[in-house]
């Protein structure tokens, strides 16, 4: 063993006495800590760092990651019916070739030219979803959908002048406490005061007349879902754009673009302002580190100069003929005006945007009439099956797209025992809904897409019998 | 073993790749999925029955229509045409990395990327163990008592402080007396721009003759009005502000909170804690410092640890461990609520520990030493060519682990500046350098940060393209202004970018402004 092995560490190219003596000497200083004389002594940890054992053997580290992570369970190895903001869907194996790419895994930014091909991908992002939503202006992805809805809302209160925002009683929580933290509390001058609508006993969509007696000349926005969290479709949009259009203010749909190869764009219904989950194309679950959410509109300057984050264009070269891709409108991010800015913008989920792409490409029109079509019939299945089961009802049984609500009220049972004795059969259960929505009892809700085959449901629907019956 | 001319020949890949708009063939599929199964299908009937009268789609969207390998082929094309870190990439303020792909193989894998987050707690055991595990070894290196991953990057953990401090302040009753956040203008204009985004009045901080703001601009600045300090130390210039006890003293005697924006950790880390300098609450990016991959602007981490007195507003949930299992405690009254939806990129946490775990506490004290031996080594050698000026260059000391310089000089003499530069870095393969955020302090600027990972072959390569460039500037300055000229595309057109009758942010708003052509 030469003395460099025992130090060498396989990151650090320069972890060699020799080479850090060189580099010293061409410096001309007399040892590295010399070189740290602007922190004062004062500033210096109080008590050396004390961390766990050095893994540098990749062996070793594997085996100690994989032995942690071996005490998760799957939605591989069970049945699972979970979804609410997080959805189980098939993830193409290109997919995960392109994300994988140490070109495109790796990078920060690089420039139009060097990283053209990065630029190029991340437009034909935008291109396709917009295709889908029938829009002109989509934005780079933010965050999650939530955070889409947050900087759709105070878009629409820059554009109007104004600082309210309805939004549907039945929104997901999670979502809802989001925006609330972008609208910002009462104390606040631009706070955003945030109204609740109620729902429509019947569909689940927004009740008219109360959407009508809150509507004013207060109101920024009125934001709808379709499908909602809970998975109904939102049948009378049309009606509501119009509502809004009368009262002066944006109407802001937040929509699954996986939908969307069957359902007709929020656009197509008078939609200003589209959002939407970004992970349901192309990327996994991740335990809930897959989420992003999309941005939309059309390309009118006023709804352009409002979005916070990366716009990319289309834009020729000094070549004739030949395309380039860059940023547009950039100065009006905090990048370039920092706090006069729209909002704030950053790192968010990018790489995802490539895995949308290559989605989108992969399914092309066909394909999201395919996955669209099989996904209503096996969740309308699913639904008609649990459905039929004594004790059990379907909330909301027509009218949605991959997410029903299950009541077990009559059943005697709550979810919590249903889901225990689900996971004993190794299955997941839908999310437990008693505590978000108590007014809907002991209610769960449901997910199948894709993914599940016709036993799998039935195999469900068995279990749920049995569980019922004790 | 030093090459005897380290300035290679480069040409990228040129593919001259169709937008995927314009692939393809009516009819040709790269997916297919399954017609529902004949039972499913008796049961409930057509599709577009079970749509909402009204709701069906009428025209199919015009996506584009591929086989497989063609749609793998194209982004293949695209990856190639991405230089994408595979040249030498001193990205500053960015940390450029080695992202290890044994942690990109582990995340892969079902046990994580399969896994729901509403799944029973007793099923996701082993991901709250990492989360756990990897938010203690945070606090030792920050001297902080709780940490959470949910902030979606940095500038999104910098908002996540804005709101516990809106949070901490409405619990005393003083928000809406409290309504300033003082920053510095070297500070990431995130800290600014999610200040006012949170609803406060930003006081900004000029630099002074040191290169930070001094204490009495401090003093003139905090008030009674004073919510929170949100500041880096060092800057981006590699400067350290050795007054930052004494200015968090005068924060906290006034009331604010200070809140230490960990961006340029690299070149402290092991060095100092945040906790011992007296801040409340700090950050770190997982994507730059702790080995998790970029992916061109995430999906990232900005990992926000605060002390026990601001824990109970953190968002939810918080990890906690109790009789030798792992929860997720959403049971908490005082908290802020949701930043984001779940817990977090999940899978740039794993990441993130399995760095800290490689490196151990004498890597991540040997990585900071060796980012501040590059950084002077290559100041040094930097220093040494014609045209470029160092920033601050009253500043004797040596740097931290990053330096800002500036091609003011080179701009004079020959008229090329620093965006003419970068392009023209490529052409050697070579990663484009960061220049600055704005406002540019220094004239034509550009930093450097070498990091750990890069060997000092590669160092040596870096300065000796940045002096052919310089070289070639005095002495054919036309040559680096038309740059690039051997990447995947020539020189943008900017112009159009900016006018409304031009811009086309998808290829639908393209044809319809253009016809589908760039003269094509």
């Amino acid at each position: 063993m030469t003395p460099n092995q025992s130090s060498a560490h396989p990151w650090m190219a320069n972890s060699l006495a020799d080479i850090k003596q060189a580099m010293l000497k061409e410096i001309g200083a007399g040892s590295i800590e010399e070189l740290f004389e602007q922190i004062p002594s004062s500033h210096r940890l109080k008590a050396p760092l004390k961390l766990p054992r050095q893994l540098k053997s990749e062996a070793e580290l594997k085996r100690h990651l994989m032995a942690i992570l071996s005490r998760n369970e799957t939605c591989d190895r069970n049945l699972n019916f979970l979804g609410a903001g997080c959805w189980q869907h098939h993830v193409p194996a290109v997919v995960d070739e392109i994300v994988g790419r140490t070109e495109f895994l790796t990078p920060v930014w690089g420039s139009p030219q060097s990283d053209h091909g990065r630029n190029q991908a991340w437009f034909e992002f935008a291109s396709q979803l917009g295709e889908l939503l029938d829009m002109e202006v989509v934005q780079l992805p933010v965050y999650s959908w939530g955070c889409a809805a947050g900087h759709a809302i105070r878009m629409a209160a820059r554009l109007t002048g104004r600082q309210q925002v309805l939004v549907p009683a039945l929104l997901d929580p999670e979502r809802l406490s989001v925006i609330r933290n972008y609208a910002e509390p009462p104390e606040m001058a631009n706070h955003i005061e945030v109204v609740s609508v109620a729902h429509d006993k019947k569909t689940g969509g927004l009740d008219l007349e109360d959407l009508k007696a809150k509507i004013s000349a207060r109101t920024a926005a009125v934001y709808v879902e379709s499908p909602s969290y809970l998975g109904m479709f939102e049948p009378r949009g049309g009606e509501i754009a119009e509502i809004v259009r009368s009262a002066g203010a944006e109407t802001i749909v937040g929509v699954d673009p996986l939908c969307l190869g069957v359902v007709r764009p929020p656009a197509d219904y008078g939609a200003d302002i589209v959002v939407g989950p970004t992970q349901p194309l192309g990327v996994h679950m991740n335990c809930g580190g897959g989420v992003g959410g999309f941005i939309a509109s059309r390309d009118e300057e006023r709804y352009v100069r409002q979005y916070n984050g990366f716009l990319v264009s289309i834009t020729g070269t000094t070549e004739p003929g030949e395309y380039g891709f860059s940023l547009s409108c950039s100065h009006q991010t905090s990048y370039g005006m920092r706090e006069q800015g729209r909002d704030w913008t950053g790192n968010s989920v990018y790489l995802w945007a490539i895995a949308n792409a290559v989605y989108m490409s992969l399914l092309g029109p066909s394909g999201f009439r395919e996955i669209g079509e099989l996904i209503l019939q096996q969740a309308h299945y699913a639904a008609r099956g649990i459905g039929r089961i004594k004790g059990v009802r379907i909330l909301f049984p027509k009218g949605f797209f991959k997410e029903f609500v299950v009541n077990f009220d009559a059943a005697g049972k709550s979810v919590a025992q249903v889901n225990r004795a689900l996971r004993r059969r190794g299955i997941f259960g839908g999310k437990d809904l008693s505590r978000e929505f108590p007014a809907f009892g002991q209610s769960a809700l449901y997910c199948v897409t894709e993914v599940h085959a016709k036993e799998d449901i039935d195999r469900l629907v068995g279990a749920l019998k049995e569980i019922i019956a004790k | 073993m030093t090459e005897q001319n380290p300035v290679r020949g480069f040409h990228a890949a040129r593919w001259n790749e169709p937008v995927v708009m314009e692939l393809g063939h009516a009819g040709r599929r790269g997916q297919v999925f399954p017609a529902a199964d004949r039972a499913v299908q008796k049961s409930v009937g057509r599709a577009d029955e079970l749509i909402p009268a009204g709701l069906a789609r009428k025209r199919p969207p015009a996506l584009p229509e591929l086989s497989e390998p063609e749609v793998q082929r194209h982004y293949l094309h695209l990856a190639q045409e991405t230089l994408g870190m595979m040249g030498i990439s001193l990205f500053g303020t960015c940390t450029m990395k080695y992202n290890a792909r044994v942690s990109e193989a582990v995340a892969a894998r079902p046990e994580l990327a399969e896994v729901h987050p509403y799944q029973p707690e007793e099923t996701l055991q082993g991901v709250l163990e990492i989360f756990h595990f990897f938010d203690l070894i945070l606090r030792e290196l920050s001297g902080m008592d709780q940490f959470v991953f949910q902030p979606g990057g940095g500038a999104d953990a910098a908002y996540t402080h804005c709101c516990l401090t809106r949070a901490y302040h409405k619990a005393k009753g003083q928000l809406a007396k409290r309504d300033e956040i003082v920053t510095s203008i070297q500070a990431h204009p995130c800290n600014a721009a999610t200040a006012a985004a949170a609803g406060f009045k930003v006081v900004t901080l000029q630099l002074e003759a040191n290169g930070y703001p001094s204490l009495d601009a401090l003093k003139a600045a905090v008030s009674k009005r004073t919510a929170a300090l949100l500041i880096n130390n060092p800057d981006d210039m590699g400067i350290y502000n050795p007054d930052i006890k004494e200015w968090i003293r005068i924060v906290h005697e006034a009331g604010g909170l200070c809140f230490y924006d960990h961006a340029n950790f690299n070149g402290v880390m092991g060095k100092l804690r945040a906790r011992e300098l007296g801040f409340d609450a700090c950050m770190f990016m997982l994507h730059k410092t702790f080995g998790a991959p970029k992916g061109g602007g995430g999906p990232a981490v900005g990992a926000y640890g605060c002390t026990a007195a601001l824990a109970p507003f953190l968002p939810t949930p918080v990890v906690v461990k109790k009789a030798e299992a792992y929860h997720l405690d959403n049971d908490r009254p005082r908290s802020v609520g949701k930043i984001r939806e779940f817990w977090g990129n999940v899978p740039q946490v794993l990441k993130a520990y399995a760095w800290a775990r490689a490196m151990g506490a004498e890597g991540i004290n040997e990585a900071s030493d060796l980012s501040v031996l590059a950084n002077n080594y290559m100041d040094a050698k930097l220093a040494r060519i014609k045209g470029l000026a160092r920033s601050n260059p009253d500043v004797k000391s040596w740097r931290m682990e990053m330096t800002r310089w500036g091609l003011g000089p080179l701009k004079e003499a020959t008229g090329v500046g620093t965006v003419d530069v970068a392009n023209r870095m490529a052409d050697y393969g070579i990663d484009p350098f960061w220049m600055s955020h704005e406002p540019w302090v220094v004239p034509e600027p550009f930093t450097p940060e070498a990091g750990e990972m890069y060997s000092k072959e590669d160092l040596d390569r870096w300065i000796a393209v940045i002096a052919e460039i310089v070289r070639e500037a005095y002495e054919n300055p036309a040559l680096v202004k038309s740059a690039p000229h051997r990447q995947p595309i020539h020189q943008i057109k900017s112009g159009p970018l900016e006018d409304p009758n031009s811009w086309a942010m998808t290829w639908r708003a393209h044809r319809r402004k253009h016809g589908g052509t760039h003269g094509r």
